[in-house]
Formats: C-alpha cells, structure tokens, sequence
C-alpha cells in the first residue's frame, strides 16, 4: 500500500520534475560551472577555474552598465503601468462584446513576430523614413529650427520600444484584477469625502495590487533581459545588460564572462522581484 | 446666498434623470422634513434608487433643482455633499478592517488621528458591535456588515442619511428587528433618514411619511395613515395593503361623499380629488373594512346580497370570498370570539349580506 503510493507519486511527480530538473537545474549548472572558467583561445571555454569573471563586473564600466539597465528597465515598467491603467479601465467599462473584442485586439500583435513589430517600430523612428521626414518638415523648414529631431537611438527609443513591446503583459494581468473590481467600492469612497484621486489610491490601487504587482513583474523582467529592443532601437548608444551578454556569447565569444554577467543579473532581479512583492504585499495589507 | 430658503432637509424641485429615452425620474417634486424618516417606495424600476442617486451626486439630473439645506446642489459632486450612503451590496472596503471602514470618511476630511479613534468607538458602540474593530468585512454576517455600514455612514455626521434597500439581503427574523433597531436609531441621532424600500410593510413600519413611487412618477406623498386609508390612485390603493376595485361610474357628489353605479347597484363612498359627475371612477374598499351578515339593516347604504365562493380560516380572521353578481370581493372577518362552534363560520354556497361604510370605502379617478 504504501509502495504503491510512493509510486503513483513518483509517477505523478515526474513529468513536471524531469522539465525542471532537464531544462532549468542543469542549464543552470552548466552557466554556473561555465562562469568560472577561462576563455580560451579558440573561444571555448577552458580551465584552470577563476574568478576574474566576476571580479570585472563589479569594474565601475559594468556597475554602469546595471545601473542604466535597471533604470531603464523600471522607467519603461513605470510608463507602462502610466499607460495601461486607464486603457485597462476602459476596456472594463465597455459593454461585454466590445469588452472581449477589446482585449483581443490587445493579443493580436503577438500574432506577429517581436523582431519584425521592432522593425517596424525603428521605421517609424528613422530619420529616413516618412514619419519623422514629415515631422522633421515641419521642425525645420516651417519652424525655421536647425537641427532635425532624432528620436532613433536614444534611450527614448528603447524605452518607448520596451513600453510598446511589453504593453499587453501589464494589460492582461490588469484586466484580471479590474475585471472583479466592485464599482460601486468607489461610490462609497466617493460618498465619504474622498476625491477622484484619492479613491483611487486608498480604494482601487489596493483592491488592483496583485494584478499590478503581477503585470510589473512580467515587464520588468523582460525589459532588463532585452536585447533585440535595444539592439534596433538604441544601436550602440544605450547598451543595456542584456545585450552585452548577447555579445559576450556571439561575438565577443566569451562564455565565461558572459555567464557571469547573466548569474548576476539573476540574482539582482530575483532580489529586486522579492522586495517588489514585498512592498506588494505590505500595502495591500494597509 | 440660496441657504435658509426653506427648512426642508432635501428639495427636489420638478427632477428629470433620463436614461437614453428612458425617463427613469419624471418630473419628481418632495420636500423631505428635517430629521424626518421618509421612504421611497415602489416596485423594482419606479426610479427610487434614482432620487437617492440623485440626491448622493452620484448622477446628475438631466432638468430641476435638488436643494439639501437649503443648499442648491447643481454640479456638486458626490464627494462634497454632506450626506451619506447605507448601500443595498453594504460596499464595505474588504482590504480595510472594520475600524478603517468606519474611520474612511474621517479620514478623508483629515480629522485627528484620536478624534478618529474615539468616533470609530463610539459609532461602532452605537450598532452594537463594538468588539468587531478588528475584523475584516469578510469574517462577518451579512447583518453584521450591514451595521458596519450604518456606522461608517453615521460616523460623519452627515445631515441627511441615504438608506438603498439596507435590509433587503437579510433573512425576516433578522430584517424585522433591524426595522425597529433602525428606526430607534434614527430618533437616537436625530438624522434624516431617506429610506429607499420595495416592502410596503417596512415602509409603514418605520415611515414618518412615505412617497409612492411609480414609472418614475411621485404618486402620492403622505404619512402610513394617509397612503393606506386615502390613497388618491389606483396603483397606490393597490400597491399598499390589499383592496377590492368596483368598477363603475359616478352618479351624484354630494360635498364629501358621492353616488356611484356599479353593475347596476348603487354605492355610496369617500369622494376622491379630481372625481367629477359622469365620471368613470372605481371604488376601493379594503377586505376588512367590510362586514358580511346574516340579515341586512333595511335603511342601511351599501348593503346587496352576495354568495359566499370560498372562505378560509388563518387563525387572526377568516378570509372570504363573496361573488357580488359577477365580481369577485375579498372579506377579511376578525375573529375576534374564541369559538370553535362551524355554524358561527359562514360556508360555500351560502347567501350573505353584504355591507360597508361610505366613509370607508373611496371613489378615485380611473
């Protein structure tokens, strides 16, 4: 009885276990095991084991590097909460048809690749192209200014290209929370003094946290780890981490250093996510 | 400027809300008295819950004046009026304990922290669960919520309290005592409650005076005694209480009370506003206002032989009912003997007559 048990439970158990263990613990390992080792001539990663890896990216250049990248990352992450709250809200207030034909049309962009919505983005951005020539028109020959606008390769563009990339995964979880939202909680808000504002804040902040929470967790993340946004967007202006790791592995063909970088950021935004759901919570409970 | 115009608490003054072209409120006028306990009263849809809407600044009227104090109210919004909201769903914060909820709105107006704290005491002391401070909206009852809401309204002292159908979530037992626990409370704190109900019996429960509600219409406005014994249409007659209408038309008014021709018969009754000579008019008697009996009074008015079509005994009297030629007419006998003698019941197929008071009995407009 109590074999046969053990057994189902294995059994149960092993599916889930068997991904976790062949596709999360070992690749883990292995950056692990990698991080430490030497770069060798030919590329590949060689002994004798070292910790000069880690050692550079606490150099001021690579402190930076972090610095600018959580920046941008939480900047990005703000504007989209800034963004797809009211949108959100709106959507909620529709009547159902248009509401379900509303959160469909936030998806539908997933129907297209990443790379190729980026593109189209920096299109729009290039100082070549239609949109910003017609701007530019305006700027220069009708205003009489001097210099064109460049919006292309700053670290406008990789925000606006992370916001825009990352817009339906604050949108969604927001729904979610919005969607169970008792309307007439601000009525009574309202009813007891508190202004537009401060119903918000007191009432449907606290009552919309977890999707919130959940939304910034699922930008946030991502943008830290971009590469192709700040490659097309931000050319070489606006280095974020995630490229530089991209390069560590592709051109530069350093493993080792690479892997350091990457174990790191790891642990920086699990550290960062934590605190996050910490704060979280403590407000909720307020 | 516009204040001390008049006493009342709250003023409507000729109020249109529409809906798209749905007029949920119809050119409404009630003048509330101060701390006077005033039901709205209708079926679902009459635009009850619209006036206290109105009233709250949570919608704006389409046409007409709401005062409050005297105060025009115009555009105010919802959160600088001074009255509050006891809401039908309660609408209770559930991230907020039970102190926060009732503290909310003294908060919002930026009161003491310890000023908070001994009011919150003090109103939860007043709906009696003073030991609930600390819970969440959830742990508790629905009648127990219900008084957190009262308390979070009553805490601010507003001038005029708005009450949705409070007790329309609770079971009978426990609706029936916060009736009574309600209205004790209203004379307690000396605020005008404006009561929004769709249960006649509450609302002549615990009314000072009542306004009927009907389509969007105020149909009649008058304390219980008024609504129940002159009501002055149809629908009112017929939404309060129970009654029989006898069809028919109007013969001769003679100062109060006049003639009307029923099937043939003649009755006389209360003359209603507006009823004129010629008119087609109704007369409405109340099932226990009327009286069956063995042998008729020759000079007495208002007496015609009937057949007795079914009777039934509930204990505090026996329900009848009587075929008057063809219509059907409702009797409520008070038992007021104690006997268990069957021949002192009047039974199926029997002869009976058939007689009531002109005052009691009132001719209203079709």
């Amino acid at each position: 009885m109590q074999k046969n048990s053990s057994t189902r439970l294995f059994g149960l158990m092993f599916p889930g276990a068997f991904w976790l263990i062949a596709f999360f613990f070992l690749p883990i390992l292995l950056i692990v095991g990698i991080s430490f080792l030497t770069k060798g001539d030919s590329g590949s990663p060689e002994l004798p084991l070292t910790i000069d890896n880690y050692s550079r990216t606490f150099g001021e250049e690579y402190l930076t590097l972090f610095g600018r990248s959580l920046w941008i990352s939480l900047i990005s992450t703000i504007l989209t909460v800034i963004i797809a709250f009211p949108v959100t809200i709106w959507i909620v207030r529709l009547p159902k048809k248009w509401r379900d034909m509303a959160i469909f049309l936030v998806m539908i962009p997933f129907w297209t690749n990443f790379l190729l919505r980026t593109y189209a983005l920096r299109f729009m951005f290039l100082n070549e192209g239609p949109f910003m020539r017609a701007i530019n028109g305006v700027w220069v020959d009708t205003l009489g200014n001097e210099n064109e606008i460049e919006l292309l390769f700053t670290q406008f563009s990789v925000m606006l290209g992370l916001v825009y990339g990352n817009l339906p995964f604050m949108i969604l979880p927001l729904y979610a929370s919005l969607e169970k939202f008792d309307w007439t909680l601000l009525e009574a808000a309202s009813d007891l003094g508190a202004d537009v504002w401060r119903s918000f804040v007191r009432v449907m902040l606290p009552l919309t946290a977890p999707g919130l929470i959940a939304g910034s967790i699922l930008v946030f993340v991502p943008a830290i780890g971009n590469y192709i946004t700040v490659e097309l967007m931000g050319g070489g202006k606006s280095q974020m981490i995630g490229r530089t790791i991209a390069q560590q592995f592709s051109t530069a063909n350093n493993w080792p250093f690479g892997a350091a970088l990457s174990l790191i950021m790891m642990v920086v935004v699990t550290a960062a996510a934590l605190v996050y759901f910490r704060v979280g919570r403590g407000e909720q409970a307020r | 400027m516009a204040q001390f115009l008049t006493d009342s608490a709250v003023e409507l003054c000729d109020v249109v809300k529409q809906f798209g072209d749905v007029a949920a409120v119809d050119h409404v006028s009630m003048a509330i008295r101060q701390k006077e306990f005033f039901s709205m009263l209708g079926p679902s849809g009459c635009g009850k819950t619209t006036c206290l809407r109105l009233i709250a600044g949570f919608e704006q009227p389409t046409k007409g004046d709401i005062r409050i104090n005297g105060q025009l109210m115009g555009d105010t919004p919802a959160f600088q009026r001074n009255v509050n909201t006891v809401f039908q769903s309660y609408a209770l914060f559930p991230h907020l304990t039970v102190a926060q909820n009732v503290g909310f709105g003294l908060e919002m107006k930026r009161v003491a922290s310890d000023e908070i704290k001994r009011r919150v005491k003090e109103a939860l002391e007043l709906v009696r669960l003073p030991q609930m401070a600390d819970r969440h909206p959830k742990q508790m009852s629905g009648g127990q919520q219900q008084r957190v809401a009262l308390a979070r309204a009553l805490v601010n002292r507003p001038q005029v309290l708005l009450l949705d159908e409070p007790l329309g979530a609770l079971d009978l037992k426990l609706r029936k005592e916060m009736q009574i626990e309600l209205k004790n409370l209203q004379t307690q704190v000396g605020i005008t409650f404006i009561y929004v109900t769709h249960d006649q019996e509450e609302a002549l429960t615990m009314s000072d005076r009542i306004c009927v509600m009907s389509k969007g219409k105020a149909l009649q406005i008058g304390s219980p005694l008024e609504i129940y014994e002159r009501p002055n249409c149809r629908f009112v007659a017929d939404f309060i209480g129970e009654t029989n209408f006898l069809d028919g038309k109007v013969l001769q008014i003679n100062g109060e009370f006049g003639e009307i021709e029923v099937s043939g018969r003649k009755f006389v009754g209360r003359i209603g506003e507006g009823v004129r000579v010629g008119d087609k008019a109704m007369m409405s008697i109340r099932p226990e206002k009327m009286l069956l009996v063995d042998k008729p009074n020759p000079n007495a008015l208002n007496t015609y032989e009937t057949r007795v079509a079914s009777i039934a005994y509930v204990g505090s009297d026996t329900r009848i009912i009587v075929k008057l030629g063809d219509t059907q007419v409702d009797v409520w006998e008070q038992n007021s003997q104690s006997t268990l003698d069957p021949s002192y019941f009047f039974k199926p197929g029997e002869a009976a007559w058939l007689t009531f008071k002109p005052e009691n009995a009132l001719v209203i407009k079709e």
